[in-house]
């Protein structure tokens, strides 16, 4: 038994190593890049790091970062369970238009209540979002996939068709909802941020990201939920011989998965936003918690690093334009490190010969019910 | 391999180390765009060429952009530029004007200018760069009004509100002028951004007979300008000169000189003549046009919508601004 936990403990800690090899080498393409540009990479990049180091830049990290992580979450846990959470971009859109919804129409409610409501609201919506599909799934059979991306768009178009609404619409020309109300923003107090330095919107919606975390590695690893979730992840057939309502759990987890996702988009809009735009083109939360989730390897804890490390790259790429480099780098690095990532069993491979059979077993959850 | 690593993060380090100073004497602009981003080839795209002509004539002025990805973005965006103490600060559409009243109120000695937007007008420290619309759409719309055979021209609007509203009733306004007895088809997108539903109102339109398309919608209309070019009919784009994306088939486009708009507040900055306050550009201080690629106007008409231009211009043509004097305009309710 022993013997067993460190071989895996092992295994664990190759795969973060392949991750960071993964990130080296994304920055070291995007170097390439900016060589081929005629920008100094000192330069490009030394902005990037200079502006996130800053306690003002590390607070607008850790804002941006909290959608991500949640996000993030949601998609590692699908991962987890089995299924593939493409759709944290519509759950989080319905999420975020919930509460905002119960921001604005309920604004004279204490805030005690009212944020929680909130959540309430946008778990509630991105869990029903997640459901339908899971029924589609479940009871007709339509691949997730498929479902989940054509319900990105319909959340994309139903959140517009809201926003546009009389009662919700912005009294100004703006092309976008009123702002929640005060009492439903996740705020700190505007003395404590300028006492301490702080960007504008700071929150602490990185505790609930936190406790959201934490509840979904105890979910996953410590209660028999977790364990039948698992079990109808690593192989639906077996699990159901053994007993365990595999449509059931499906549902589940899609319910879980999305009532995340549907809070990231909560927690980005009560702590940044306050308000929800008419969308011209998907904001790309729910993509990115895909990212987030693979560079986090699943792992709640890496899930957490990660989005910080995403939210750190997205704050400071949009400043690369001051240092006159395009803030595509950032996506060039982004996708690069994508990339590794899906190639990473090359790195352990050339690293550990023997372990290779058990490696690839360790990969994403995804491709592995799809080998079986 | 781990040597080659270690190596490669020393250098990110060091690299880091160096700091980017720069000179006393330069203006600092930043321009912050909306979601659209810089290359929108509407006016996000056209501000930021404006300044970097500028920047290119005057080497004093030093210009950046950020681009917005969401709208949680104007805000952080506003505020990098503000701890990089930038001379001005020039916003791009009205989008951003909370995020700018936040910023100008608490930062009274940073100088603002924002595009397409009105509110902000009591704060001394923002210039509200405006524009008329409606006169540009006057224009259009009487060369539409000329142009049409099927006695049947559209028009195709991104959002219903007060300040795009006077795209439509400039244009209705000035289709009627020319061809009394025109129907005017009108579809409002909702949208600037979608592109489909921009190419299947015009399809729509051009199966009920238009044969001129004008479109107020951002995205949405290189959809309907599309769909005119593989038609054959004739498109009128907006804000720019908006000739490139279909030569053979725009006839016109309502420019709305937004690059002269951020020269001008730019060049105000450097010599202290900046005060805040609504800035209007309109047909008499060539603010608005028709664009400058002029070659399918028949000249006939072209001599026409000359004419009407002075008269604007002189005031013996007021263009309405609300819907009440412009019944025809049936988006609004």
């Amino acid at each position: 038994m022993k013997k067993n936990k460190t071989i895996w403990e092992a295994l664990l800690q190759s795969r973060f190593t392949d991750i960071f090899i993964s990130i080296v080498l994304g920055f070291i393409v995007g170097a390439v890049f900016l060589v081929i540009m005629n920008i100094p990479i000192g330069k490009a990049y030394g902005k990037l790091f200079s502006s996130i180091t800053s306690l003002k830049g590390f607070s607008y990290v850790v804002v941006y970062a909290v959608p991500y992580i949640v996000v993030g979450l949601s998609v590692a846990f699908s991962f987890r369970t089995g299924v593939f959470n493409i759709g944290a971009e519509g759950q989080f859109v319905v999420g975020s238009m919930a509460a905002a919804c119960t921001g604005i129409l309920l604004p004279n409610i204490p805030k005690p209540v009212l944020i929680p409501l909130c959540f309430l609201a946008a778990m509630a919506a991105g869990a029903v979002w997640g459901i339908i599909v899971g029924i589609l799934k479940t009871k007709r059979g339509i691949n997730e996939v498929l479902s989940m991306i054509m319900f990105n768009w319909v959340a994309f178009y139903l959140s517009n068709f809201i926003a546009g609404r009389p009662g919700i619409k912005n009294d100004g020309s703006a092309e976008a909802t009123k702002n929640i109300s005060e009492n439903a923003r996740t705020l700190l107090s505007a003395d404590f941020i300028k006492e301490h330095g702080l960007c504008n919107t700071a929150n602490w919606g990185i505790l609930v990201a936190i406790a959201m975390m934490v509840i979904v590695w105890f979910v996953i690893e410590k209660t028999t939920l977790g364990y039948q979730l698992k079990a109808v992840g690593f192989n639906k057939y077996a699990a159901e011989y053994a007993g365990i309502n595999v449509n059931g759990n499906i549902l589940t987890a899609l319910a879980i998965s999305g009532a995340l996702s549907g809070l990231g988009g909560a927690l980005q809009l009560m702590g940044m936003g306050g308000r929800i735009s008419i969308f011209s083109s998907q904001e790309g939360f729910g993509f990115a918690g895909i990212v987030v989730a693979l560079i986090g390897c699943s792992n709640p804890f890496g899930v957490l690093i990660a989005g910080l490390f995403y939210g750190a790259l997205t704050y400071g790429g949009s400043k690369l334009n001051l240092v006159g480099t395009p803030t595509q780098l950032i996506s060039v690095i982004i996708g690069t490190i994508v990339f590794f990532i899906s190639i990473s069993v090359i790195f352990s491979t050339l690293r550990n010969p023997v372990n290779r059979k058990n490696a690839s077993n360790l990969r994403t959850p995804t491709s592995q019910t799809r080998k079986e | 391999m781990k040597k080659f690593l270690a190596l490669a993060m020393a250098l990110c380090m060091v690299f880091s180390l160096c700091a980017v100073a720069s000179a006393d004497d330069t203006i600092k602009i930043g321009m912050v765009t909306d979601v659209g981003g810089v290359n929108d080839k509407s006016f996000n795209q056209t501000s930021w060429e404006g300044l970097k002509a500028l920047a290119e004539e005057d080497p004093s002025f030093e210009v950046t952009y950020l681009e917005s990805k969401t709208d949680a973005d104007y805000q952080t965006n506003i505020s990098t530029f503000l701890d990089e103490e930038y001379d001005l600060i020039i916003c791009v559409g009205y989008m951003l004007a909370d995020a700018t009243r936040e910023a100008a109120l608490a930062n009274p000695e940073q100088k603002f200018a924002i595009i397409d937007d009105a509110t902000n007008a009591d704060l001394d420290n923002v210039a509200c760069l405006m524009f008329a619309q409606e006169q540009a759409s006057y224009l259009v719309g009487l060369v539409a009004g000329y142009v049409t055979e099927t006695k049947t021209v559209g028009y195709v609007q991104g959002m219903v509100s007060d300040s795009m509203n006077l795209f439509g009733i400039g244009y209705i306004t000035g289709v009627l002028e020319a061809c009394p007895e025109a129907t005017i088809l009108q579809y409002n997108a909702n949208n600037f951004g979608d592109i489909a539903g921009g190419s299947a109102a015009a399809k729509d339109m051009i199966t009920n007979g238009a044969d001129v398309i004008y479109h107020a919608a951002g995205g949405t209309g290189n959809g309907v300008i599309s769909t005119c070019d593989e038609s054959g009919i004739w498109a009128i784009g907006v804000d720019t000169d908006q000739s490139i994306l279909a030569p053979d088939h725009v006839i016109t486009s309502a420019m709305k000189r937004v690059d002269i708009a951020s020269q001008d507040i730019s060049k105000a900055v450097k010599d202290g003549s900046f005060k805040g306050g609504v800035y209007t550009y309109d047909l008499n201080n060539a603010g608005v046009d028709l664009a400058p690629t002029r070659d399918h106007i028949p000249a006939d008409v072209l001599e026409k919508v000359e004419a009407a231009k002075a008269a604007v211009i002189d005031g013996t043509i007021v263009v309405p601004t609300t819907v009440a004097e412009c019944p025809a305009f049936t988006l609004a309710e």
